[in-house]
């Protein structure tokens, strides 16, 4: 599990994040929404020891995140950022293989080869895993990514806005991915995301913050209904259940 | 494959720069050489063409570890200011020191070649605007302040001649004593192969190698040690010798890929080969005379360097 105890973060005067603390449940999808400079992504790298928070804790599994070392966090915590642009020119694999380094330290074993090779087939990326990664469309690029995050094996697997620029397809199949790994693999998964409807269909619990405060947390049930919505983005919408979906309607 | 043509291509040449000279000496005169051809072999012939093939080396391998660190693939010890601020500080050594011994040189240049590179890259992190192009400009500005304020002292000091020996790089006052020292670079060839994955994560940013466990600051820090070592190295035995860092990494980059790894080999026999080409084509242009390295790879790397700078913009 992962505790986050009344973490603040300022820049200058302005608190990002304000005294948050939430508890994240293994083997789920929690989603954190929110209205853009809400401190979505900053508590998102303060959980993954990227950024140092001003006060509070983390713990990982009880385990203060502060006094544990990096290079074991790196086994068992994995982040992707908002797909960095990318200008070196590497193969598919080469990537992959890099989520082996917390355990190779560089020198790959026949096991790692084996995690490679099944993250691999997991993303569906075997016909283009010696191709350049600047030779790949988005998705293909954001899968490539994830794979290195499959191959590195951890329990917790945190990410920031992955379907930042991807079409709807392929934000699907970003999506029923990070749902396999939750529900097969019992992957613990975090991510910002910007589309409310991919939250609620794909995500087990939603964490909404406003002003670097939480403003709700719970289940997609409690969270998806137009009066929690409308305190978090401050506009109004209408939740629609399609296919026993809640779907929110907010053009107006 | 592509490397068992290198490989052979290095033999041949290192066979022929062997051969190449004022003093007529073949391959048939090998096992009976008289007392004049023998001290030439072995006082210059050898030594020149050990010390063109470690300088080939190990800028090249320089080359690629600052364009991974920095994140830019024009930026080179020539195009960030490295090359200068060696050059400054063997200039403070002969103020400060004044007979100062080679190992007295090689220090004090040594720290002012990785003062220089680290300022440098402290510049990178401040500039906003990451523009490919723009960013080794502002290098090469750099090295011109450094350079600027090396001829001033020099200029007072009267070492305005001494220092221009440094300025062009030269092979041919390369004879046994004098090149030694390039011997150091070989164990950070070693280092650099023993570092270069964590160089290349390091080069996919600070947040991704910090993901991945890897201190990013060491393996940073570790990168510019050999970077500027090995340039300084090379600046004080040989001299300036531009564009190499730059041209063949490029190069190697598009067929080989930016993993440091997989490269690195690649770039140290194509570095070895561009730079003994451009050598032994300095000897034989104007025989019996010489054409000064610096200048050769400079005019040759320099017109690689601006079809590079256009096949950018095809890409972009």
């Amino acid at each position: 599990m992962v505790e986050v105890q009344s973490i603040s973060k300022s820049y200058g005067l302005k608190a990002v994040v304000d005294n948050v603390s939430v508890n994240i449940q293994k083997s789920k999808i929690t989603s954190f929404i929110g209205p853009n400079g809400a401190g979505k992504s900053t508590l998102l790298s303060i959980i993954s020891r990227l950024m140092s928070a001003d006060t509070g804790e983390v713990l990982i599994d009880g385990q203060k995140i502060k006094e544990t070392k990096n290079r074991d966090l790196a086994k068992k915590i994995a982040i992707l950022k908002q797909s960095n642009h990318l200008s070196l020119r590497l193969s598919v694999r080469d990537l992959v293989s890099f989520g082996r380094f917390p355990y190779s330290q560089g020198k790959l074993t026949k096991e790692d080869q084996v995690y490679i090779d099944e993250a691999i087939r997991y993303m569906e990326l075997e016909d283009l895993q010696d191709r350049y990664l600047d030779q790949l469309s988005g998705g293909q690029k954001q899968r490539a990514f994830i794979a290195m995050t499959i191959a590195q094996d951890t329990e917790y697997i945190l990410l920031d806005e992955p379907l930042n620029n991807l079409d709807m397809k392929h934000s699907v199949q970003i999506m029923k991915v990070l749902r396999k790994l939750a529900d097969d693999l019992g992957k613990t998964i975090l991510i910002v995301i910007h589309d409310i409807n991919f939250a609620s269909v794909y995500s087990d619990y939603i964490v909404a913050l406003k002003d670097g405060k939480i403003e709700a947390q719970g289940t997609v049930n409690e969270i998806i209904t137009s009066l929690t919505l409308k305190q978090v983005y401050g506009m109004d919408m209408s939740i629609q259940e399609i296919n026993n979906q809640k779907i929110c309607v907010y053009f107006s | 494959m592509k490397k068992r043509y290198l490989v052979l291509l290095l033999i041949a040449l290192s066979f022929a720069s062997l051969f190449v000279g004022v003093t007529d000496i073949s391959p048939l005169d090998l096992f009976r050489f008289d007392d004049h051809q023998t001290q030439i072999f072995w006082q210059s012939r050898i030594p020149r063409l050990i010390s063109i093939l470690i300088a080939g080396v190990t800028l090249s391998i320089s080359g690629f570890i600052m364009q991974q660190l920095s994140r830019n693939k024009f930026v080179s010890p020539t195009t960030a200011g490295t090359m200068d601020s060696a050059r400054f500080g063997i200039l403070i050594a002969l103020i400060v020191f004044t007979s100062a011994s080679p190992l007295e040189k090689m220090i004090v240049a040594f720290v002012f070649s990785l003062a220089g590179t680290f300022l440098f890259m402290n510049i990178l992190d401040r500039i906003k605007m990451k523009d490919p192009i723009f960013i080794p400009l502002v290098g090469l500005m750099f090295g011109n302040i450094i350079s600027s304020i090396t001829t001033f002292f020099a200029y007072k000091h009267d070492l305005i001649q001494n220092m221009s020996a440094w300025l062009q790089g030269d092979f041919s006052m390369i004879t046994a004593g004098r090149y030694e020292m390039l011997y150091i670079s070989i164990p950070l060839v070693v280092v650099a192969y023993i570092f270069a994955d964590r160089f290349t994560i390091a080069g996919l940013g600070e947040d991704f190698a910090k993901n991945l466990g890897l201190n990013y600051k060491q393996a940073v820090n570790v990168g510019l040690i050999i970077v500027a070592l090995s340039t300084t190295l090379v600046v004080l035995t040989v001299g300036l010798i531009p564009f190499l860092g730059l041209v063949v990494p490029n190069i190697v980059s598009i067929y080989r890929g930016d993993n440091l790894k997989n490269s690195l080999s690649d770039t140290a026999l194509l570095g070895a080969v561009f730079i003994l080409f451009c050598d032994i084509l300095g000897r034989i242009i104007i025989f019996p005379y010489e054409i000064p390295i610096g200048l050769t790879v400079g005019v040759i790397g320099s017109g690689i360097f601006i079809y590079l700078l256009m096949r950018r913009r095809d890409y972009a």
